[in-house]
């Protein structure tokens, strides 16, 4: 049984003088504890996508599915972090995380210990009493991950959640994303602009193509999570391989291909 | 505390320049109806035992009707402006009652309410009503609509979205509208109780006006001066207390 499922899905906003259809017939399964990465120009339905499998929206057709269920509105064990994060300027960084246990309606001694313990996963204990805006981008982005991990989410969603960071942290905070999967093995579809982030985080990379959005290929990606996939032939192949397919689709310019 | 220290050294820098100027006016008319600043102070000190309960019955008027109007207003701000519907309903009548200067309701409000407390209140708590439901209507308006939808994904209700994001959001909005809405509120005040009633600062100074004792009249002013002081440096410690992670990464 897949863990996310999308069965001939569509999806279309209407607007005030005309309508988008942001996905058509979208086919879809994520297995259990699979990490999977989305990769597609603007507009290809990405985030649609993920608003849909978080139960955020309804498809206008078709079905989605969550644990064999329909989703009908927000899970418990579904955990979505945005672009922005999603924190919140007037929580601490603790209340930050504990934040959706608390909306679970967890007592207040077990929310505490599970938010720091979160915390502690990804090196922010120490700055439990500070505010967000007192926390650097890349500390901001282990904070929305702690959330994640306190509400011990078997499905990850996340909508390119690097993309405001700098190359080094970049590199950083996809380590850490892996290691919190590797650690807790949940289903995951991490939504990116980034060729290599897709490659180095997703053991499937899905290619959308945009209007209306859908699935136009699957890249198989085995390696991905070995020790030091990053510098290995085999992630700088998958790499290529993913840029040529992304080419084709137009999406990246036919002169990128060869070049790194 | 170093801000206190700062903050006391310039409301002191600001009452002599204001005292400076004052018995320079003084002196330059030399009328017995604006008298200088030293018989004035003398006067609000010697009468200090008759000033205070004044001071006491007005505050608690401004107080309590600020109290009431914002309890009001907030919660319907709130919701008008998350809610297109009810706001596309609300709207214009708000924006047909909004620029209605509120005092002119006075002499219905001593009809209905006679002349004691509640009038004055409900006044007061009218002006301040609209003022903080246009500004809580607009301040929810603008949450950010990320913030409302990472907290819907950890499966918030519609109580949790306002309690965690809509609220707090709206906060430093509905202080600002709060302090300024404080001279308005005493303003008002002043009005009423020179018009109607028997005790308050408003009535002190028009009653010691009627007398023609011009120095009583000036402590009076000096009390309500002070008693709008205390009104909005309260509000700011209040804000700055509520809203404390406004403050953090400056």
């Amino acid at each position: 049984m897949a863990a996310l499922e999308f069965g001939s899905t569509s999806m279309t906003y209407e607007g005030s003088d005309r309508s988008v259809r942001a996905l058509d017939a979208l086919e879809l399964a994520v297995d259990v504890g699979e990490p999977v990465a989305i990769i597609g120009p603007s507009g290809c339905g990405k985030s649609t996508l993920l608003l849909l499998a978080a139960g955020l929206l309804a498809p206008t057709s078709g079905a989605v599915r969550v644990g064999g269920s329909a989703v009908d509105g927000p899970r418990r064990g579904t955990a979505l972090i945005l672009q922005d994060f999603g924190l919140l300027p007037w929580k601490t960084v603790e209340a930050n995380a504990a934040l959706g246990l608390k909306i679970r309606g967890v007592a207040a001694a077990e929310l505490h210990q599970r938010a720091i313990s979160a915390l502690e996963g990804v090196g922010l204990a120490d700055f439990a009493r500070a505010y967000p805006a007192e926390l650097s981008g890349g500390m901001r982005q282990r904070l929305a991950l702690a959330r994640a991990v306190a509400l011990d989410a078997d499905l990850v969603l996340m909508d390119e959640p690097l993309s405001a960071l700098d190359a080094l942290k970049r590199e950083e905070l996809q380590d850490v994303l892996l290691g919190l999967w590797k650690l807790r093995g949940h289903t995951q579809v991490l939504v990116t602009h980034s060729i290599e982030e897709a490659v180095f985080l997703g053991r499937r990379v899905v290619v959308m193509s945009p209007r209306p959005g859908k699935v136009s290929a699957v890249v198989d990606n085995p390696g991905m999570g070995s020790e030091g996939y990053r510098v290995t032939e085999e992630y700088f192949e998958t790499v290529k391989r993913l840029r040529r397919i992304l080419a084709e689709e137009g999406v990246v310019a036919a002169a990128d291909v060869v070049a790194p | 505390m170093r801000g206190w220290g700062r903050k006391l050294l310039g409301y002191l820098g600001a009452v002599v320049v204001l005292l400076l100027a004052w018995a320079a006016l003084s002196a330059a008319i030399g009328s017995p109806a604006l008298p200088g600043p030293v018989i004035a102070i003398a006067t609000f000190i010697e009468q200090w035992a008759e000033i205070w309960p004044q001071i006491a019955i007005s505050g608690a008027r401004v107080v309590a009707a600020m109290v009431i109007g914002t309890a009001l207003a907030v919660p319907l701000g709130l919701w008008l402006g998350r809610s297109p519907r009810a706001d596309a309903m609300a709207a214009p009548m708000i924006f047909l009652l909004y620029p209605i200067p509120k005092v002119v309701f006075l002499p219905v409000l001593l009809v209905l309410l006679g002349l004691g407390n509640t009038p004055k209140i409900a006044l007061i708590a009218l002006i301040v009503f609209f003022q903080i439901l246009v500004t809580a209507r607009d301040a929810a308006k603008a949450v950010p609509e990320g913030s409302i939808v990472s907290v819907r994904s950890l499966g918030a209700s519609r109580i949790d979205v306002y309690r965690h994001v809509v609220v707090p959001a709206s906060l430093p909005d509905i202080f600002t509208a709060l302090r300024i809405g404080t001279g308005t509120a005493i303003a008002v005040l002043f009005l009423a109780e020179s018009i109607a009633g028997t005790n308050g600062l408003g009535y002190y100074i028009v009653d010691a006006w009627g007398r023609i004792d011009y120095p009583a009249m000036f402590a009076g002013i000096i009390a309500m001066a002070l008693l709008g002081v205390v009104l909005y440096e309260a509000l700011d410690a209040l804000e700055t207390w509520a809203t404390r992670w406004r403050v953090a990464g400056r």
